[in-house]
């Protein structure tokens, strides 16, 4: 017991190493690009750390297969999904359980910020793409997404911007990457809208304590607020005078 | 009260317009608590009290009233299906065509054919229904020429204030132009390739000042300076 005590201090107390010595409440290097495929309404390319993710939009257009569309609004497909060459292993193309489940997700957590009242009996398109995968690839998707949804010229509420956070060690760290994911214990990936204040995506692996959670939310909060910026300079970027 | 007033102003899907009570939200915009929000990428227009956001990009939203070119991909009992490139296909009755047609008669693909291009005016648009008229003096069924398609967003630019921009393109190429408020544009005659080079460049920078006089620039230098 008192060896595990023993272990646990040093830990808190031993400085912590990131990769690319990176502050415990830093993200990776981030580019956001607007407007790189020319054949859709709308694209944008986000770029954190390795991981890159392109988002393109089309519609709002009209609904197919017709039974799908909803009188009073919009409906939004997402597609995620990895090219074969994104992990280190060869992945395999087509949809997985996993690329359902995350396109699922980034779908709802952009859904709150598109007025779809405003494009009855339509449906709008979001197809994300991950290049290169190295942890973090919905939230990637999510800021890509969000861009390309401006970059369409759809109503909107706020751009969401997401990132992850976690714990590793007893101390908060933000926008885990490769390894640094496998080490923590928990990881929280989270959707913001800033102007609100709201979350739209909450999820996590792991356990942790009530206070660890809303302390990394809170950690991933103002991550996102950075990244809210970093989207909006690229958008002003593609269309500025 | 102030007097109309042109800031030309990017904004961003939820940036804060303004917070005040004293203005109203237009086109592309909305209210929340004391502040006006934009909902869309594009510039901010402020004109007496009201505070409208002009998109940049985006698909052609039908408007009644508006000039469109759009083809002709399916004929039905009592009319004809055209694709105008927006959300919904439009549809073109017999009653919106001049002259009395005897369906019994004649077959309808004598009069419109499916693959024919039509400059149509949108008369009605309800929900996802887009009626069009042929009623209109400027209508008519394109035989020759060709057709270019632009982002619908930038349609106002290209015609320019009072169609500024389509006169001095048409004086200068020589070409017949006609415009279709969905981003479509067909042009037969003259200069062709200048004036689609010169539809190109408005494109792309549609949202940069002093675009008439880059463009007159064009026509007397020959040649395509790119601006900063």
């Amino acid at each position: 017991m008192a060896s595990l005590t023993k272990s646990l201090k040093c830990s808190k107390e031993a400085k912590m190493k990131r990769p690319n010595n990176r502050k415990p409440t830093e993200f990776r290097p981030l580019t956001v690009v607007a407007g790189v495929v020319p054949n859709a309404d709308g694209s944008a390319m986000v770029k954190l750390g390795k991981t890159t993710a392109i988002a393109s939009v089309y519609g709002p257009r009209s609904v197919y297969p017709k039974w799908k569309r909803k009188a009073d609004r919009a409906i939004v497909n997402c597609t995620y999904s990895m090219v074969p060459f994104s992990t280190d292993e060869r992945c395999r193309p087509g949809p997985s359980r996993r690329s359902t489940e995350i396109s699922k997700v980034i779908g709802d957590a952009l859904l709150p910020s598109i007025f779809v009242e405003e494009y009855p009996k339509t449906m709008i398109d979001i197809y994300i793409v991950v290049i290169q995968a190295h942890s973090g690839t919905r939230t990637v998707g999510i800021n890509a997404a969000s861009v390309a949804l401006a970059d369409a010229g759809i109503s909107m509420r706020d751009i969401v911007s997401s990132v992850a956070a976690g714990k590793i060690d007893n101390t908060y760290v933000l926008d885990l990457e490769g390894k640094e994911e496998d080490a923590s214990k928990c990881d929280i990936p989270i959707a913001y809208m800033p102007r609100k204040k709201k979350i739209t995506l909450l999820q996590m692996d792991g356990d942790l304590s009530a206070k660890d959670v809303i302390e990394i939310i809170n950690l991933a909060r103002k991550g996102c607020e950075q990244i809210h910026e970093k989207q909006k300079e690229a958008l002003i970027k593609r269309w500025g005078i | 009260m102030k007097e109309k007033q042109e800031s030309r102003k990017l904004v961003l899907p939820g940036d804060e317009l303004i917070n005040s009570m004293d203005y109203l939200p237009g086109k592309n915009c909305f209210r929340e608590g004391n502040s006006i929000f934009s909902k869309k990428l594009g510039l901010m227009q402020t004109t007496g009290r009201v505070i409208m956001v002009i998109p940049l990009s985006g698909v052609y939203m039908p408007k009644t009233g508006d000039m469109v070119i759009g083809e002709v991909t399916d004929i039905q009992s009592s009319g004809w299906v055209v694709d105008i490139k927006s959300v919904h296909d439009a549809y073109l009755p017999i009653s919106g065509v001049r002259g009395f047609i005897d369906t019994s008669k004649t077959e309808l693909s004598k009069i419109y054919d499916i693959g024919d291009t039509i400059y149509a005016k949108i008369s009605m648009v309800s929900g996802d229904s887009i009626h069009l008229s042929m009623q209109d003096v400027r209508s008519k069924k394109f035989t020759t020429g060709r057709l270019i398609r632009i982002s619908s967003a930038k349609v106002p630019r290209l015609i320019g204030k009072e169609g500024s921009m389509i006169r001095l393109v048409k004086d200068n190429t020589g070409c017949r132009i006609s415009v279709g408020q969905n981003g479509i544009v067909w042009l037969e005659g003259g200069n062709e390739e200048k004036a689609i080079e010169v539809f190109k460049t408005i494109e792309e920078e549609a949202q940069k000042d002093g675009l008439t006089d880059k463009i007159s620039k064009m026509f007397k230098g020959g040649k395509n300076e790119k601006t900063k």
